[in-house]
């Protein structure tokens, strides 16, 4: 399964899920990264960490770990 | 009334806006939530507005996010129940701005929509049909552009119309089987309480707001924090089996929340109109510049040097003049009353007191003038994103940089600046660790012993000198030090799962100057309000300890005789006899004598004399310990207490060249009592400043840390770690020292 961590820049996906029930899967989802909604992948950090995407028109910056935990199906651009 | 929104939506603004600079800025007890209250006047009405801490979601996991829901839920003894509460979102952003408004509607409070920044949302070619959003919501809604003042008049009449209203339905997105769950949990808990003999769990039956959240907090603080011993096995059971329940029902715990209010998206359909393609807007480019690999970090390295700089340079101009005023105001008391203990309280311990609270201030406003600036127009967040990789490896987040690299110009307002960090264990951290960092009161204090007692030599061809790379390896044992107790203290005290990263990049904006201003002003006021008294309690104390019990017969007798016959002499001479500068030198060392005997006589010089077995380890005789205890209120005093003690009199300044080289001969020459060996050599020395690099020698900072951690054991705990270690280390350093040069 891919996840929002495998995209690379510039490109999109749509969320499938979010693994687990943690504290920070509801923090991602209160942060809008809900089943069904487009992200694309804007950037990374000049040190490689954290990424940079979009989503519901704003900007988010999440951890590579934390991105991983956001599982994806790839959209054509 | 009650503000409530998202971080970066000018809710600060529309607060200053609404408030004016009549506000009241404090702390929210037993936690670090500030609490921010001003006052507004729409005809009659006088509005008393508070400002809640900005927020995506009101889903309390810990109790300083539960002080928000308290408040809105009146259940806090300190805080009335708001009449009405104004969200404020930010228009360029509504989908996600409006999950946080469908929480605020579940809790039957009248609700005014503050449809903030139309303007920038105008610009990226969002058109928000407001009349219609106000009917699909059911609430007022105002647009507004809070940083020019526009529609705050609006704001004002919309709120106070809204309170006379009555309150709309409490709306509630969440599907009716979970309202079920609720129900049933609601009917579970009423029944366990009327069993209990109508003790409800915590007093009052719980707003139903809770129970949702009891069913949708999987952290378990709730829980914890709502119910008391006997109901929590059975309601978490019957929460536990409610949650099974709804997620066969495809209905899954947490994200069922997260899906019903994300609904919102669907309803916005017909009132915002947004560009089909995603306009690039000049925030976007500018981005695509500053968070570029090379530029990027380049502009971040150039602007953090700016801002370094500034308050470690610019400052000096405006805290030199502070102290010249207290000068000033010493010297004109001194000249205008007679001596005594009175004047000498008043002189030494007030006024120099109140300086010590005043010199901060020019970093405080600096570095706060610069930090507002990064946050309000969007940089801060970036700052973080760049630095996060860096900070993780300590377990700490990006948010913790700023607030460490203040810290080296000064530990006061780089702990103040922490408060940017939303997790309280990464923030209690970074605060603990913070004094750490070699603040510029260290300077004095190495610049000194250095240049006495480290040669002169350089090192690689020319390149490095010895002392300069002695200077450097102070730097680099703080950061060694700060960086391993942070490790320590992710490990051990504050051990947990990593807090999430996840935030937000705001789209950049120009600084609203008003926002800026009043922030500076209220981070500088705060500090002289709640700290600057305690400080001030701090150098009357030591001031004391140093004055008493100032026993002017036993300490000026034994000089009466050589005085006299000096003052005599003088008197005698001719006003132009060359005679006369020798003599008048003696007299003035008989006199810097006295003052010095003073303060071996008293009680903090005898506590000096009764700690130096303390000291001893370390190399140290009981002097160096006395002016060890005397430099608490703040570490550079260390060396003005040194001057008295060595006879250098008083006014000895650090700074200046002259006075500072008689300071290191008079170190030079200094001997111990009992065997008349010299007391200082390198390993001294370098113990000396090992420990000034380490300890805790900082009133303000202990002060500080209570104000923002609202605890006093988390001063007492910084000074006794950094105590220790500071102790330890330089003992290992005097024990390597002697070893290697002895």
């Amino acid at each position: 399964m891919a996840s929002l961590c495998d995209l690379s820049e510039g490109e999109r996906g749509r969320v499938s899920q979010i693994v687990g029930s943690d504290l920070l899967a509801t923090r991602l989802l209160e942060m809008g990264l809900t089943p069904g909604v487009e992200v694309e992948m804007l950037g990374r950090a000049p040190l490689g960490d954290p990424l940079e995407f979009e989503v519901r028109g704003y900007r988010l910056s999440l951890r590579k770990s934390e991105a991983k935990l956001v599982t994806i199906e790839p959209l054509e651009p | 009334m009650a503000l409530v929104g998202n971080p970066n939506t000018g809710k600060t603004t529309t607060f200053n806006a609404l408030a004016g600079v009549r506000q009241r800025v404090g702390n929210y007890p037993g936690v670090t939530v500030e609490k921010k209250v001003g006052f507004a006047r729409w005809g009659n009405v006088r509005l008393r507005v508070v400002d809640l801490p900005g927020t995506y979601s009101l889903a309390p996991r810990s109790i300083d996010e539960m002080v928000a829901v308290d408040v809105l839920l009146g259940r806090r003894d300190d805080e009335p129940m708001p009449d009405v509460v104004v969200s404020v979102v930010d228009a360029s952003n509504l989908e996600r701005n409006l999950y946080l408004v469908s929480q605020i509607l579940e809790l039957g409070l009248p609700v005014v929509l503050a449809l903030n920044m139309t303007d920038v949302a105008e610009q990226q070619g969002h058109k928000i049909d407001s009349k219609k959003l106000s009917r699909k919501l059911g609430i007022p809604v105002v647009e507004l552009q809070a940083h020019r003042r526009r529609g705050i008049d609006e704001l004002k009449a919309a709120i106070v119309a809204a309170a006379q209203a009555s309150p709309p339905e409490p709306a509630n997105p969440l599907p009716p089987a979970f309202q079920n769950e609720v129900e049933r949990l609601s009917r579970l808990l009423r029944s366990s309480s009327e069993s209990n003999n109508g003790h409800a769990p915590g007093g009052a039956p719980l707003p139903r707001y809770l129970l949702e959240r009891l069913l949708l907090d999987t952290s378990g603080y709730l829980q914890r924090s709502l119910l008391p011993g006997e109901f929590m096995r059975p309601a978490a059971d019957a929460i536990e089996a409610a949650r099974k329940r709804l997620a066969e029902q495809g209905l899954p715990v947490p994200a069922v929340e997260a899906m019903a209010r994300y609904w919102v998206s669907k309803m916005l359909e017909g009132t915002v109109d947004r560009p089909r393609q995603r306009l690039l807007t000049l925030s976007d480019r500018v981005d695509r510049v500053l968070t570029h690999r090379v530029v990027g970090t380049l502009f971040f390295v150039l602007v953090m040097a700016l801002m370094f700089q500034s308050v470690f340079q610019w400052a000096v101009p405006a805290m030199d003049a502070i102290d010249a005023g207290v000068g000033v105001v010493g010297n004109w008391i001194e000249s205008h009353m007679a001596e005594g203990t009175l004047r000498s309280l008043l002189v030494d311990g007030v006024i120099a007191g109140v300086g010590g609270v005043l010199v901060f201030l020019p970093q405080i406003f600096i570095l706060f003038f610069f930090i507002g600036i990064l946050e309000d127009c969007g940089y801060m967040a970036r700052a973080a994103y760049l630095m996060d990789k860096l900070m993780s490896r300590v377990g700490l987040s990006g948010k913790s940089f700023i607030p460490l690299l203040s810290s080296f110009a000064c530990a006061i307002p780089g702990i103040m600046a922490a408060r940017v960090i939303e997790n309280r264990r990464d923030r209690l951290t970074t605060i603990l660790v913070a004094p750490l960092m070699t603040c510029s009161a260290r300077l004095p204090v190495y610049t000194v012993l250095i240049a006495a007692f480290v040669p002169q030599r350089s090192m690689l061809g020319g390149l490095v000198g010895l002392q300069g790379l002695t200077l450097a390896a102070m730097y680099v044992l703080g950061i060694v030090m700060a960086v391993t107790v942070a490790l320590v203290l992710k490990k051990t005290l504050f051990r947990g799962a990593t807090p999430p990263f996840v935030m937000e990049l705001p789209s950049y904006k120009w600084p609203s100057p008003m926002t800026v201003i009043s922030r500076m002003i209220e981070r500088g006021w705060a500090f002289v309000r709640r700290a600057g008294t305690v400080i001030l309690a701090v150098s009357i104390v030591v001031w004391a300890a140093l004055y008493f019990p100032h026993d002017k017969e036993r300490v000026e007798t034994p000089f009466a005789k050589q005085q006299s016959r000096l003052t005599s002499a003088l008197e005698q001479l001719d006003a132009d006899d060359p005679r006369r500068e020798r003599i008048a030198a003696e007299l003035r060392e008989v006199e810097n004598e006295i003052l010095s005997e003073y303060s071996r006589q008293s009680y903090l010089g005898r506590l000096g004399h009764a700690i130096e077995p303390v000291v001893r380890p370390l190399g140290w005789d009981w002097r160096i310990g006395c002016a060890v205890l005397a430099s608490f209120p703040a570490r550079e005093v260390v060396i003005a207490t040194l001057g008295v003690i060595y006879n250098l009199g008083e006014e000895l300044d650090p700074t200046d060249r002259e006075a500072a080289t008689r300071l290191q001969t008079a170190l030079r020459s200094a001997t111990w009592d009992d065997t008349g060996q010299p007391v200082f050599n390198v390993p001294v020395a370098l113990s000396i400043m090992v420990f000034f690099a380490l300890c805790a020698q900082c009133a303000s900072t202990l002060v500080v840390i209570q104000r923002e951690t609202g605890r006093w054991s988390w001063s007492l705990f910084t000074f006794v770690y950094m105590t220790t270690l500071a102790y330890l280390a330089a003992w290992i350093t005097y024990r390597t020292g002697m070893w290697l040069f002895g």
